[in-house]
């Protein structure tokens, strides 16, 4: 889960690149993956083209604000970053010739909606249920726009609106507003969960992973063109114009429904220190961040603020029978670390943030959508965010548990449970209920700037 | 197994290791479609999950098919642990004839998904730097090792599904047999102390 930047920025030392990063073409891979800008305000544009000429067309005057990996971050004085991309009928649509169309890996030419039942979204999270026309094939292209702050984000807002009047070949389907949650010194989403405490490295960067956070991961893993972690790049979308230094992600946004999580959180303790055990005992982290591994009885929000401590820990050593995170609490299942086989071929990045206000403590639910928008990235859809969804998130049997699924981000419909391993006797969770509903999801892939470039050069029926 | 809905007429609740059970299975290999990420989801059964590839050999292969017994038993015998990954209960190696060429057929059960079984398989190989077997089946493709779905999409074309499967201790996986056992010694010990 992600939420939007509040004021850390993770500072990247050019002294301390390593060789490898001179291969990484900053200059062209977008920065969305690359670099989290201090961000506290957010607007996602899904977008149809009408014509291919008109999508080019408005993609032309859109390139030159499409921020790189090399100039996001090295300016305190930005204060809002573009991002750029499309779905695989969003390229049929600019122009892409079906050659090079096909090869595009198949779950990104089917689309995340025909991937349903593979990603295990049914039920409430069905896709005939999703909003804002996302699972139409009408669905091109998507503008992400990250801000300083809401008065930046709706200057850009009113900017991309006169843009758009001029453009009549391009439609706004749905638009998303967001922004960060109060308090707004650390990062955290609408059940109050601290944030971002475990993200992929990756290798060339400079940046140091924290402890417990493994070693950088192969640049492969999320841009195309680059070694992976099983060697050089191979099966990339073609020409390579197009596909060298893009990556693939997948959209989700997800309604988190705080009043249901209150609720379920003092059905299950008597009193408040019981009920944030429930709640950490459900995530793997006490809402501090503090581990339950390091932290199983008693919160340490010292610890959960500490990004040199708060990540350091193992399951297969530390707490196999997971006395102190549960087997199937959230964390452990979208990263099992030592406790699961290659992982370094399952990472991914998180972007994203929160929509919707804050729910006050001790109000009842007001019925107002709220909830976390977010992107994972990376290089295999299939390999990575699909096998996430499929085996960690949703397989009732993973870890041997038999009935469960992801407590908090799974496909919840009340038949499944929740195992908390305690001595002497376990206690199991009937009929765990949905703490969130998928309300959109979709594939995007987002070009370097040689390849949008491409885009907007190509013509119709060629 | 990522099921997103009851895969089988077995649900969880269902499952009694006390009782064997036997389930006849569609000719598709599955009850009703289900997409994995790679194609259909074939069911867990009373015998677990499990394939049965059969493919025709390259011509002359059959030596080198055989050698490879003594490579996996050396293998497994230097590393025990080397395919724990993969969630086995058993693998089978068979060849045969059938006119004038050699099939090859290759069967395990285990407790994992089809396709993450796959994608594990292809990374345990490569890590090991083993080459596989299959190199010596017709229509494998050689780069097997960098291309995972061309790996997936060539041992789903040899999938044979079964009709029927039968489980003497129905849906146990290999895990809870060996806590059993683990728990069956652990009280054999404790008896043996308080003697």
């Amino acid at each position: 889960m992600s939420a939007l930047q509040q004021s850390h920025r993770i500072s990247r030392d050019p002294t301390k690149q390593s060789d490898q990063s001179a291969s990484l073409d900053l200059d062209d891979i977008q920065h969305f993956l690359m670099s989290r800008p201090p961000a506290r305000a957010a607007r996602y544009e899904f977008l149809a083209f009408k014509t291919g000429s008109e999508g080019r067309a408005w993609l032309t005057g859109l390139i030159d604000k499409v921020g790189t990996a090399s100039v996001v971050g090295s300016s305190l004085l930005d204060a809002r970053w573009v991002t750029v991309g499309f779905t695989w009928n969003g390229l049929q649509m600019l122009g892409v010739d079906d050659a090079s169309l096909a090869t595009f890996p198949e779950e990104f030419r089917q689309g995340m909606a025909a991937r349903a039942g593979v990603l295990g979204t049914t039920g409430a999270n069905h896709p005939d249920h999703w909003v804002g026309g996302l699972a139409s094939p009408n669905l091109h292209a998507i503008v992400v726009l990250f801000a300083r702050d809401v008065a930046e984000r709706e200057r850009c807002r009113q900017e991309h609106a006169n843009y758009l009047k001029q453009r009549d070949g391009v439609k706004l389907l749905s638009a998303l507003d967001l922004e960060a949650i109060p308090p707004f010194d650390y990062a955290h989403e609408h059940f109050g969960y601290r944030d971002r405490l475990s993200q992929p490295v990756i290798e060339g960067t400079g940046v140091e992973p924290t402890p417990g956070s493994g070693p950088p991961i192969k640049p492969g893993e999320f841009f195309l063109g680059y070694p992976d972690e099983e060697g050089p790049a191979a099966g990339l979308p073609q020409p390579e114009t197009l596909s060298r230094n893009g990556s693939y992600v997948a959209y989700l946004r997800m309604e988190e429904h705080v009043g249901a999580f209150r609720d379920f959180l003092r059905a299950h303790g008597e009193t408040p220190e019981q009920q944030e055990l429930i709640a950490a005992k459900l995530m793997g982290r006490w809402r501090s961040g503090a581990p339950l591994v390091l932290a199983p009885d008693k919160d340490d929000p010292k610890l959960g603020a500490d990004s040199q401590r708060n990540n350091d820990f193992n399951y297969a050593k530390m707490d196999p029978h997971g006395y102190g995170c549960p087997l199937g609490a959230h964390i452990r299942r979208m990263n099992p670390r030592d406790t699961a086989v290659n992982m370094n071929r399952r990472k991914m990045i998180r972007r994203g943030g929160t929509y919707g206000p804050p729910l006050p403590e001790g109000v009842p639910d007001d019925g107002t959508e709220r909830g976390i928008a977010a992107f994972v990235g990376c290089a295999s859809l299939v390999r990575q965010f699909e096998f996430a969804m499929n085996v960690w998130a949703n397989d009732p049997n993973f870890h041997e548990l038999g009935n469960e699924r992801d407590p908090i981000f799974g496909t919840q419909d009340g038949t499944f449970d929740m195992t908390i391993p305690k001595r002497p006797i376990r206690k199991k969770i009937k009929g765990l209920p949905a703490f969130t509903t998928i309300r959109a999801g979709a594939y995007f892939f987002l070009p370097g700037i040689r390849a949008l470039r491409y885009l907007a050069s190509l013509s119709d029926g060629l | 197994m990522a099921t997103v809905a009851p895969a089988t007429p077995s649900t969880p609740k269902e499952r009694d290791w006390t009782k064997p059970q036997a389930m006849a299975i569609p000719k598709e290999g599955y009850f009703k479609l289900q997409d994995g990420r790679y194609g259909p989801v074939y069911p867990r059964t009373p015998a677990c999950y499990g394939f049965t590839l059969i493919a025709k050999i390259k011509p002359g292969r059959e030596d080198a098919i055989r050698a490879y017994g003594k490579t996996i038993e050396k293998a497994i015998a230097d590393l025990p642990e080397a395919l724990a990954t993969l969630k086995l209960h058993y693998l089978r190696w068979v060849l045969f004839d059938i006119g004038k060429d050699t099939y090859f057929m290759y069967q395990g059960i285990f407790d994992t998904d089809f396709d993450k079984y796959t994608e594990d398989a292809v990374a345990l190989f490569t890590k090991l730097g083993v080459n596989t077997t299959f190199e010596n089946l017709e229509g494998f493709p050689e780069d097997w090792k960098t291309n995972v779905p061309a790996f997936v999409k060539f041992v789903r074309e040899h999938q044979c599904p079964s009709f029927l499967e039968y489980g003497e201790y129905p849906f146990v996986t290999a895990d809870e047999i060996k806590k059993a056992l683990k728990l069956k010694a652990a009280f054999a010990d404790m008896l043996d102390l308080m003697q």
